[in-house]
């Protein structure tokens, strides 16, 4: 049997009624292979994931696989999974979100779990755009692009979302694309190993909403842009920053040490345990 | 015999409302609280947290009330008793994932600590301003439970009840109290807890191939499995099928709905829980809740000396409403009276059971001072 056949029917849900949300040619499918191949090499049990999601096309992706699943509200992903591994500091808890979903209405949260530092994955899957809705913009529409609800040419600029992780202080970032998937499996990998709290960010595109409003042809046109404009963290390195406008840096931005919440939190009980005899 | 002092009993302890919610929920065996500081319901935070790592318990302080609702309930999800504490602002937030507990069948417990409002209003002054919001404050039709402590007691006992509902009907259960039964201080007695009725949700204990996370059972209420625990299944806010998987077919999301009604509807003997006093005789009920019913109860007390025919009703379950108890005292008085520190809530409830056959008096006090047994004292005797 080829190896991505036994990975279907190991993670897939067979009781799950098929077809999936996602327009043909969609990027959101590759980054759920990826979740799955990366899952599949960390060799953690399906018992022991906890896939929860937000609102839009990425939050659909938790109802195909077959692990503890959660779709929550919009934006707020983060802090159920918060909830959950406090909980149940064994379950390794993933959480995957879109840009709109992560860093407009879930901003906040976002920016906060990376300095709290709980040991949680999450992964970004950045298209530029609000597909499920029509194709509104996004708070990753660049400047100039035009949307549904930028009719005459979008006036905000862009959030550069792993770089608001690195200043927010997750110890793991990493960047990718949904072209460059065999990266893509590594970073996510990588991302669940670290302990702490790791980012994925996912270049992806929705050529049925973005794309099509700004003329930029089909999916694989948009990938091959993606292609073509993508530089590694080591390439960057040799770049002066002029040349590095408008590209991509993909690889891992960030991997560093700091003090987990559970461990910190384990510290804490210890603590509350000594005052409680001594003052008795 | 000079000097002698009573000696305390080692369950007796002088303390606030919001510290005895805190001892109730620690019996009840809420191990996991999220919240976000506000006025007047801090000391909840505070107290939980010195006191739940103790008990090898997570206390965490999030970015704002949303993330403590979503907090609570992901920890409930992997099988944790939780909770979160907050006044109306806050409240305000938490509606949305209110409205996710109840859609998914989380078990969770919410307080707010009433404080005058609309908006950031005034938040040191006692207030019932949020008597409707907690019944109708999330989108959507959904069942809910809503308990009214007026005591200090009270806060301890309607808190154990609040995660024992919330566990077995599988809800969030909301407490309502105003500032005054906050922040009051009294004597308490607190039960041991071997002494206290402690009850957890039902477990799934098929083989987990076997198991329908929301199948229909006789109770309404089906059995809930942790995250982690080898049952693996989806939660969705969204409407769901049997199997929890999102569904548009009116065929499954009609018997969904009904159901989560129909297992909080079967549970209303237990669940609506009111003080009959000295309503046998009565030709005039006083209907409160809260520090309101502190006072009504000194007024009823008062007008009983004086030889007026009064009694009280007093509410400690607010939502479902409590139509059957409200029925039985219209039928034997004919006038009611119904003091609340807002503009009517409970109020209309009751005049929408009462169709007309009693008079029906309020007293309504939003200047951000509480309902005084003397305004009640006056108003009996206007219609005595």
């Amino acid at each position: 049997m080829p190896e991505v056949t036994k990975l279907i029917y190991k993670y897939l849900r067979h009781d799950k009624k098929f077809p999936h949300v996602w327009c043909p040619g969609c990027g959101t499918g590759i980054v759920l292979g990826s979740l799955i191949r990366a899952i599949d090499r960390t060799e953690y049990e399906k018992d022991d994931i906890v896939l929860v999601s937000g609102i839009g096309c990425s939050g659909r992706m938790p109802v195909y696989v077959d692990f503890n699943t959660l779709h929550t509200t919009h934006g707020r992903a983060l802090t159920f999974a918060t909830g959950i591994k406090l909980a149940n500091p064994n379950l390794n808890v993933i959480v995957v979100m879109g840009d709109g979903d992560a860093i407009a209405i879930g901003g906040n949260h976002f920016i906060h779990a990376a300095r709290r530092n709980i040991d949680l994955t999450a992964i970004i899957v950045n298209n530029s755009i609000y597909g499920m809705t029509g194709g509104q913009y996004s708070p990753t529409t660049p400047y100039g692009m035009s949307a549904t609800t930028a009719p005459y040419i979008h006036i905000e600029q862009e959030f550069k979302i792993s770089e608001l992780a690195v200043t927010a202080g997750a110890v793991f970032v990493g960047r990718g694309t949904v072209y460059h998937a065999k990266l893509l499996d590594s970073l996510i990998e990588k991302a669940i190993l670290k302990k702490g709290f790791g980012v994925v960010e996912v270049i992806s595109h929705c050529h049925v909403q973005y794309g099509k409003q700004n003329r930029l042809g089909s999916a694989v046109d948009m990938m091959k842009w993606q292609r073509d404009n993508a530089v590694t963290v080591q390439g960057a390195k040799r770049m002066k920053p002029e040349e590095l406008e408008g590209k991509i840096i993909i690889g891992v931005l960030v991997d560093k040490e700091l003090p987990i919440f559970q461990d910190e939190y384990d510290k804490v009980r210890e603590r509350a345990k000594e005052q409680t005899t001594s003052t008795a | 015999m000079k000097g002698e002092m009573k000696k305390r009993q080692p369950n007796e302890f002088l303390m606030q409302g919001n510290e005895a919610v805190v001892e109730g929920a620690l019996v009840a065996g809420c191990r996991f609280f999220a919240g976000y500081p506000i006025t007047p319901a801090t000391e909840i935070s505070e107290v939980m947290s010195v006191k739940l790592p103790r008990v090898d318990g997570t206390f965490i302080q999030m970015e704002d009330e949303i993330a403590s609702m979503g907090a609570i309930i992901g920890a409930s999800l992997a099988g944790i008793k939780s909770m979160t504490a907050t006044s109306g602002p806050g409240f305000s937030l938490m509606q949305e994932n209110l409205g996710f507990a109840c859609m998914a069948e989380v078990p969770c417990v919410v307080v707010d600590v009433m404080r005058g409002g609309p908006s950031t209003g005034i938040p040191t002054y006692p207030s019932q301003g949020d008597v409707m919001q907690a019944r109708w404050g999330t989108h959507g039709d959904h069942p809910i439970i809503v308990l009214a402590p007026s005591t200090v007691k009270e806060c301890f006992d309607l808190t154990v009840k609040a995660f024992n509902f919330s566990e077995k009907y599988r809800t969030p259960v909301i407490i309502v109290f105003d500032e005054v039964v906050g922040h009051m201080r009294e004597k308490v007695v607190l039960p041991r807890p071997e002494e206290v009725e402690v009850i957890d949700r039902i477990k799934p204990t098929m083989p987990p191939e076997w198991y329908i996370p929301y199948e229909d059972t006789p109770q309404g209420v089906p059995p809930m499995a942790s995250f982690g625990s080898g049952y693996r299944f989806h939660v969705t806010g969204l409407t769901h099928d049997i199997r929890g998987f999102p569904t548009l077919r009116p065929d499954e999301v009609g018997p969904f709905m009904d159901r989560i009604h129909r297992k909080i509807t079967l549970g209303l003997p237990e669940i609506q829980m009111g003080d009959f006093f000295e309503l046998e005789d009565a030709d005039i009920a006083v209907i409160a809740y809260g520090s309101v019913a502190r006072s009504a109860k000194r007024a009823v007390m008062d007008a009983r000396e004086k030889g007026i025919k009064v009694g009280l009703l007093k509410l400690m379950t607010l939502w479902p409403f409590m139509r059957a108890a409200i029925e039985k005292v219209i039928q034997r008085t004919k006038v009611l009276i119904i003091p609340e520190i807002n503009m009517g809530q409970i109020s209309r409830e009751v005049k929408r059971v009462n169709e007309g056959k009693a008079m029906v008096n309020t007293i309504n006090r939003v200047d951000g001072l509480m309902i005084t047994p003397g305004q009640i004292s006056r108003k009996i005797r206007e219609v005595s």
